[in-house]
């Protein structure tokens, strides 16, 4: 195997790994900052009760999400230098900028957050929790127009060739707000969010079948399925702007979402599928004309598809294609799953729908599941293509690393990672099992 | 030197001072995480956590915050740097998240083994730290080879060259004498006047360690000192150095403790200023071909890119030390163990 592919799985697994945690912290984030504004308005101690034990878990995953976001800033320079002289103009900027606006904030106020309970007045305290979230929410925004400007370059004009060729800014709000940003930001927004919400109702429906907490448990789900059916509905909306600027901006990679072959005709939409990439054929079960509808709202309005690239222009169709449907699969349990809350919760059967409950239980690996399928598909569609039509990936990797090097380091990063999920995932069930604490801390607030 | 005041030489003089801001306050707290091991009871090594607890996270985005500066700013160096040192980085990027796991997992069981375990994992992983940041910077100063694309030629075994570790021990040496010191302000009664003594055995390691390296650097690189012979107004810096040091042990002495604190990060950051001058304007200096160098001019982004950063740094920057201000006086004084300590 060369640098090129080893790198790649090292990629994939660090970027993985580590996605696991920001989504949530985003998504709790906001739960959070609910809780809390709650409490301070109506002074309700269960309300305290709530964000004291969210936080617990909360301080956590942000434990992991650091932990593991520091390989994320220093490994396009480790394995990708050639890329990184390329992009350093514009892709480093984006990510210094997320360092002085979203980590520090971040970082700075969660300290306030888990340890000045006593140290600050309750107001204080809900001004760091606000910070903590913004800053994840920044944080989110800044990475995405980095990872945008590789899948739509905007912005920018390439300077000098061959191997000393690079990207220069030359409008930076062009490449701040190139074609996909928007859209995607808010794609990443939404899937945080559902992250964060299914999370917790998987926790308060255990509670709930367990008949322990019970009045924090209702409470904390009643916040949850109202954020998972905003998050559920928004990923709707944002999901299909996100394809219909794809169309546009990436024709390749929305033929590979759908197996579409043919240069140009109308296109369907596969309900599940599987694509034989040598035949140039895709079976499966189809609405016909439903992706030119969705993407011109006419049925017969043809589509681009695969063989209008050369072969070597083509991203590996199969993986982006599964990934793809399973991603919007889930998504659409998602909603199902919300509104069937909403409904149970205004007909009074929610909190003893014993059978629902349990579905609710799992459901927090279905938003994890589909936020990691949505980045696979983006990126993996992406290809061959490093930077969209500027840089393939082959070209992107350090030439003075060896394949005995990135073999050694993934190897080092599979074992320190698998050792962090087992210790998350204990401490987890831990935090979980030991449910929150009776609420007389409510007088440690200075005030 | 050709001195003007543009936009490289500001990012020069920027991205020195956010690994300045680094060194202070993650070394600090990879100093005390360096000393845990020495401390002997279950409640001082809690004691010990704690004191950085709420705000060694945000000490280490200075490094994130400095990489991405110097990414954006300098991508040849970042390119060259990261990939260069590709084993010594990815073992600096897993001893970080070990010291981080460390921290948070060490006081959630109460086993003996366990506790034992990341006692010492937080303590390797600190000592490792320090050593291998002293190990770059040794090899950065010392020169490496680089190829005329700027690539790195050598193995990693090459960087363990003598000045370099003696540098990377001099860092350790350092951030334990800072740690020691921050200590001494965070604790009371028993352990405090321990640290106290830490502190002036750490002075005193530091600055034999201190004068080793200097008397070897001016001997062995003179290029590291050409800058400041030709412009010997610069010699306030070293001399400001010292008398900071000197200064620690003054007002550890008469118990102001937190202004030998201050006097401890003034020569921090004159040693990262004498660093700096020593290097300009070279950012990675090649041996044997020095025309490979790494320089503000030939590494550069555009100035567009420059100026936008300037401005985002402007504004960014001030709020960030605003309240970083306002969250450590949140937790000033000594360190008290609660529910939520670690």
């Amino acid at each position: 195997m060369d640098v090129g592919l080893l790198s790649r799985i090292q990629f994939g697994l660090t970027i993985g790994f580590h996605y696991i945690f920001p989504p949530l912290s985003i998504g709790l984030g906001l739960i959070l900052v609910i809780m809390e504004g709650t409490y301070l308005r109506t002074k309700n101690s269960l309300y305290h009760e709530m964000t004291r034990f969210w936080v617990k878990i909360f301080g956590l995953i942000f434990a992991l999400g650091a932990a593991t976001g520091i390989v994320m800033e220093f490994q396009f320079g480790t394995n990708w230098a050639t890329y990184s002289r390329f992009v350093g103009d514009v892709f480093g900027s984006a990510l210094a900028a997320e360092g002085i606006f979203a980590f520090f904030l971040e970082s700075g106020f969660l300290a306030i957050l888990l340890f000045g309970w006593d140290r600050v007045s309750a107001r204080m305290h809900f001004v760091a929790t606000v910070m903590v979230a913004l800053g994840a929410h920044f944080s989110a925004i800044w990475i995405v127009v980095a990872n945008s400007w590789q899948q739509t370059p905007a912005g920018h004009h390439i300077v000098g060739m061959g191997e000393t060729a690079r990207a220069e800014i030359v409008d930076f709000w062009q490449m701040l707000l190139n074609p996909s940003t928007l859209d995607r930001v808010s794609h990443v927004f939404m899937g945080a969010w559902q992250a964060g919400a299914f999370f917790v109702l998987s926790v308060s429906a255990f509670y709930l079948l367990r008949k322990k907490h019970l009045d924090f448990a209702r409470a904390s789900m009643k916040i949850a399925l109202i954020v998972a059916l905003v998050g559920s509905l928004g990923q709707l909306a944002t999901g299909h702007m996100s394809a219909r600027t794809v169309a546009v901006t990436q024709p390749a990679k929305l033929a590979a979402f759908e197996g579409h072959y043919p240069a140009s005709a109308p296109a369907g939409m596969y309900l599940f599928g599987w694509v034989d990439d040598e035949q140039g054929k895709t079976t499966g079960l189809q609405i016909p004309g439903f992706l030119s509808w969705l993407v011109y709202f006419d049925a017969a309005a043809p589509v681009t598809g695969l063989e209008a690239f050369p072969p070597n222009d083509r991203p590996p169709v199969n993986p982006v294609f599964q990934s793809y449907h399973l991603m919007v699969g889930i998504g659409m349990i998602l909603i199902a799953l919300a509104l069937g809350g909403l409904f149970f919760w205004w007909r009074r059967r929610l909190f003893e729908m014993t059978w629902f409950l349990w579905i609710f239980v799992f459901s927090v690996l279905l938003p994890q599941i589909a936020n990691q399928m949505g980045w696979f598909s983006a990126e993996v569609g992406r290809q061959p293509w490093i930077v969209y039509g500027l840089l393939r990936t082959a070209e992107g990797v350090s030439k003075s690393v060896t394949p005995g090097d990135v073999i050694a380091s993934i190897v080092m990063f599979l074992l320190v990672y698998i050792l962090l999920f087992i210790l998350f995932i204990y401490h987890l069930n831990e935090k979980i099992q030991r449910g929150p604490e009776a609420p007389v801390a409510a007088e440690g607030h200075r005030t | 030197m050709n001195f003007a005041f543009d936009l490289d030489t500001m990012w020069y003089m920027l991205v020195g001072l956010l690994f300045t801001g680094y060194a202070i306050l993650d070394g600090f707290d990879l100093g005390v995480g360096a000393l845990h091991l020495f401390t002997k009871t279950d409640r001082d090594r809690r004691v010990m956590l704690n004191a950085i607890g709420p705000v060694w996270d945000g000490n280490e985005i200075w490094l994130v915050t400095g990489g991405g500066a110097l990414f954006a700013a300098f991508p040849e160096v970042y390119a060259t740097v990261f990939s260069g040192f590709y084993m010594a980085f990815i073992l600096l990027l897993v001893t970080l998240i070990f010291r981080a796991v460390a921290i948070e997992f060490r006081s959630k069981q109460p086993m003996l083994w366990w506790r034992r375990f990341w006692d010492v994992s937080f303590n390797a992983g600190s000592l490792l730290t320090a050593l291998l940041i002293g190990v770059a910077l040794g090899n950065i100063a010392h020169g490496i080879p680089l190829d005329a694309a700027h690539e790195f030629t050598g193995g990693f075994w090459s960087l363990l060259n003598p000045y370099a570790v003696l540098v990377g021990l001099t860092t350790v040496t350092l951030f334990a004498m800072h740690g020691a010191i921050y200590m001494v302000m965070k604790t009371e009664g028993e352990l405090h006047d321990t640290m106290r003594r830490w502190a002036r055995r750490a002075i005193g390691v530091f600055s034999v360690f201190y004068i080793a390296t200097t008397v070897v650097t001016i001997i062995v690189l003179p290029h590291m000192t050409v800058n400041m012979r030709n412009h010997p107004w610069l010699f306030v810096v070293p001399v400001v150095n010292v008398l900071a040091i000197i200064n620690i042990f003054r007002q550890l002495r008469r118990g102001r403790d937190f202004r030998a604190f201050l006097s401890s990060a003034l020569s921090m950051a004159a040693l990262m200023a004498i660093f700096g001058i020593g290097m300009f304007p070279n950012l990675v200096l090649s041996r044997p071909d020095v025309a490979n160098s790494l320089t503000i001019f030939n590494s550069a982004s555009s100035p567009k890119t420059l100026g936008i950063m300037l401005i985002i740094a402007a504004i960014g920057m001030p709020l960030v030390v605003a309240y970083t201000t306002v969250i450590y006086r949140v937790f000033r004084g000594k360190v008290r163990l609660d529910s939520h300590s670690y």
